[in-house]
C-alpha cells in the first residue's frame, strides 16, 4: 500500500504493515528531547511520585536553552534542576548553553533519516528538516515517553508543498513561509503534516531549509518533512555520520492536498504585530520607525541568519536610536561567523553580541522588550506581550529584513540596500 | 465519562498559550503561575472564573507554545473544560494529560458569555441549559478517552508501570 514519509515512519513506530490517517496508534520512541523549561523541573516530582526512572537514558537529549544564562535566581534554581536531573538519571547528551535545542539536534548528529522523534517544545518540527518525523509535546507526554518509551500519535494527513522556481537574492525561506501563513492562516494546516519539495527546497542549504520545518509551528501544522537529497547526505558526511537514503513517501502516496508556490515570485515580506499571518511586502512600509532590531532563536539566528545580516550591514552602521542585538542560535553558528569575519562585521555595525539560547523570544532571557518599544525581529511569533511586555509591538522578518530596518531605523525593503531591483 | 455542566466564559480564534500564560511568568511556581492564567487576552480572569467554568473558544485554541503551564493554569483556577471548533495539537494533547477535557465542537462559536452548557461525552454533543439548543461534539478516541477517564497521564501511567506497556 502506498504511504507518505510520515505514515512510513509512523508504522514502522507501531509495528504495522501500515496506517491510514486519523488512526490513533501506539509507537516507539527513537529519541526524546526535553529541555530546561518544561524538563526536568516539571518531570522529575512526576517520576518521583510514580517511582520509576527513564526507560533509556542513552535515547534522551537534554539542553538548557530557555534559561542561560541565569538571568535572576529562579533561572538559577531551574539551570541547578537541569543539571542534578542529568547527573541522577545518567542522561550523558547534555548539553548547556551550546545553542537552542532544535539548532544542535541538527547540528551535532544526533538526528536521523527516518527517526521517530519528539521534544518537549512546538519547534521541535525543525528537526523534519532531516527526514526524520519531528513532533513537538507538552511535559507529560514527554513524562510518558521518558517511563515508557512509547506515546500514542494520530496519523496525520500529509500536504504536498512544492516549491518551484529559486529564490532571488535577499529573498529567503523566512519570506515563502511567511507568504504561505499569511496566505493559509495561522490555522492552516491544523493536525496536518507539511512535506516540502521542489527545486526551490533543493537549492536551499540545511540552514535555510530547517526554517521550511521550524515555521510549520505556526501554520498550525503537526511538523513539517524534507526527504533525504544530496544536501542532507552532505550534512551527515561533514559530520562524519553515514546514513541511508531513509523513507520517503510513494509516488502514488495519499496526499490530502498539493500547494504550489513559486519561490521566483516571492518578496521580501513582515508579519505585522500581533499576528503572525499578517502579512504584508516589505516595501509597502512607509515612516514605521523601529527602536529595536533582533535577530536571535531557532528560526532566525542559524549562521545562515548571521551571514544575510552581515550581508546588509558590511560597511554600514546600525541607526542613531536603535539597538540592534544578535543572539546566535548555536555556539557552532557563531563559531562560523567568528571563522569567516561575519561575526566582526556584525559588531562592527554596532550590533550588540547576546549568549547563544532562547533569549528574548519566548519572552524569558536577555534582550526582552519594554512597554511602547518596537521591535522587528528574526523570531517566528509576536503575538502580544511574547517578547515582554504586552505593551510592545514585534514585526517579524528575514534577517535581511531585520539587518536593514536597523541601518534604515525603519522598516524598508531590504533588497534597496542590496542593489537587487525590487 | 460523567457529564460536566457549567458557566461560559468566551473566547475568540487563535488564542495561543503565549495569551493564556506569557513567558515571563513561567519562571514562577506553578500556583503563582496560575494567578496571571489569560492575562495576554483579559487581565484579571483567575479572579473571575470559579470551579467548574468552561471556557469556550473559537479555531486553533491552544497555538503556540508547548508549554503545559496553559492547560495547567485554566484547570487550577477551575476551568474544568475547553469547547472549541478546533484545538492546536500540542495543547489538546497537553489538556488530556492534565485533566482539562479538550472537547472539539463545530458550532461552538453560537454559545454565549454568561450562558451555561452540559458536556455529554458520552452522547456526543454540548447542550446549552438555556435555550435547550444541542451541538454536536466530537468524541475522544478510545485510546484517549482511557487516559482522560485514569484522570490524566500520571494516573494512567500509574496503573501501567508495573503491568504491561500501554
Amino acid at each position: 500500500m502506498a504511504m507518505t514519509l510520515a505514515e512510513k515512519i509512523i508504522a514502522r513506530g507501531a509495528g504495522l504493515s501500515e496506517v491510514f490517517p486519523d488512526e490513533v496508534h501506539w509507537v516507539d520512541v527513537d529519541l526524546a528531547m526535553i529541555h530546561d523549561s518544561g524538563g526536568p523541573r516539571r518531570i522529575w516530582p512526576m517520576l518521583d511520585d510514580l517511582g520509576v526512572g527513564v526507560w533509556d537514558p542513552d535515547r534522551v537529549v537534554l539542553v538548557a536553552d530557555h534559561y542561560v544564562p541565569a538571568q535572576d535566581t529562579g533561572a538559577a534554581r531551574i539551570l541547578q534542576t537541569t543539571r542534578s536531573f542529568a547527573a541522577e538519571f545518567g542522561i550523558t547528551t547534555f548539553y548547556e548553553a551550546e545553542g537552542i535545542s532544535h539548532t544542535l539536534l541538527v547540528e551535532k548528529g544526533h538526528l536521523r533519516p527516518g527517526m521517530l522523534y519528539v521534544g518537549g517544545d512546538s519547534h521541535t518540527c525543525t528537526g523534519g528538516v532531516l527526514g526524520c518525523l519531528a513532533l513537538g509535546m507538552g511535559s507529560t507526554d514527554l513524562l510518558g515517553v521518558l517511563v515508557t518509551g512509547r506515546t500514542w500519535l494520530r496519523v496525520p494527513h500529509t500536504i504536498d508543498v512544492h516549491l518551484e522556481g529559486s529564490l532571488r537574492r535577499g529573498v529567503t525561506a523566512k519570506d515563502l513561509m511567511l507568504t504561505m501563513i499569511g496566505e493559509k492562516g495561522m490555522a492552516g494546516a491544523v493536525y496536518r503534516v507539511l512535506e516540502f519539495s521542489g527545486p526551490a527546497v533543493s537549492a536551499m542549504s540545511i540552514d535555510e531549509r530547517s526554517v521550511l520545518t521550524n515555521m510549520c509551528a505556526e501554520i498550525g501544522a503537526k511538523t513539517g518533512v524534507i526527504a533525504v537529497d544530496e544536501v542532507t547526505i552532505s550534512h551527515f558526511q561533514d559530520l562524519g555520520i553515514e546514513v541511508d537514503e531513509g523513507p520517503s513517501s510513494d509516488s502514488d502516496a495519499r496526499f490530502l492536498e498539493t500547494w504550489h508556490y513559486d519561490a521566483s515570485e516571492t518578496v521580501p515580506v513582515i508579519a505585522r504585530p500581533d499576528r503572525h499571518d499578517d502579512v504584508v511586502p516589505a516595501a509597502d512600509f512607509d515612516n514605521t520607525p523601529i527602536g529595536r532590531a533582533y535577530i536571535g532563536a531557532c528560526t532566525g539566528a542559524k549562521y545562515a541568519d548571521l551571514a544575510m545580516a552581515a550581508e546588509v550591514l558590511a560597511g554600514r552602521r546600525v541607526a542613531r536610536g536603535v539597538v540592534l542585538q544578535v543572539a546566535p542560535a548555536s555556539v557552532g553558528a557563531l563559531s562560523r561567523a567568528m571563522a569567516d569575519g561575519t561575526a566582526q562585521i556584525l559588531l562592527e555595525s554596532g550590533a550588540q553580541l547576546l549568549s547563544t539560547g532562547c533569549g528574548a523570544c519566548p519572552g524569558i532571557g536577555s534582550g526582552v522588550l519594554g512597554p511602547g518599544e518596537v521591535c522587528i525581529s528574526t523570531t517566528s511569533r509576536n503575538s502580544r506581550g511574547r517578547m515582554g511586555s504586552p505593551e510592545s509591538k514585534v514585526y517579524l522578518g528575514s534577517a535581511y529584513a531585520v539587518a536593514a530596518a536597523a541601518v534604515a531605523g525603519e522598516i524598508i525593503d531590504p533588497l534597496t540596500l542590496m542593489g537587487v531591483p525590487a | 465519562m460523567k457529564p460536566l455542566q457549567g458557566r461560559v466564559w468566551k473566547f475568540g480564534d487563535d488564542i495561543d498559550t503565549d495569551l493564556i500564560i506569557p513567558g515571563r511568568f513561567l519562571v514562577l511556581e506553578p500556583s503563582e503561575i496560575a494567578l496571571h492564567v489569560m492575562e495576554g487576552i483579559r487581565p484579571g480572569f483567575a479572579e473571575l472564573v470559579g470551579e467548574g467554568d468552561i471556557v469556550v473558544a473559537g479555531d486553533n485554541f491552544g497555538s503556540g507554545s508547548s508549554r503545559e503551564m496553559a492547560p495547567r493554569a485554566l484547570r487550577k483556577v477551575g476551568i474544568v473544560a475547553v469547547v472549541a471548533r478546533s484545538f492546536s495539537r500540542i495543547f489538546f494533547r497537553n489538556s488530556i494529560n492534565v485533566g482539562l477535557a479538550p472537547v472539539e465542537c463545530p458550532d461552538a462559536h453560537v454559545i454565549e458569555e454568561g450562558q451555561s452548557i452540559r458536556i455529554d461525552f458520552d452522547r456526543g454533543e454540548v447542550v446549552i441549559v438555556e435555550t435547550g439548543k444541542r451541538l454536536v461534539a466530537v468524541s475522544l478516541p478510545d485510546e484517549l478517552a482511557a487516559i482522560m477517564e485514569a484522570g490524566g497521564m500520571v494516573e494512567f501511567l500509574r496503573t501501567r508501570v508495573n503491568g504491561s506497556q500501554p
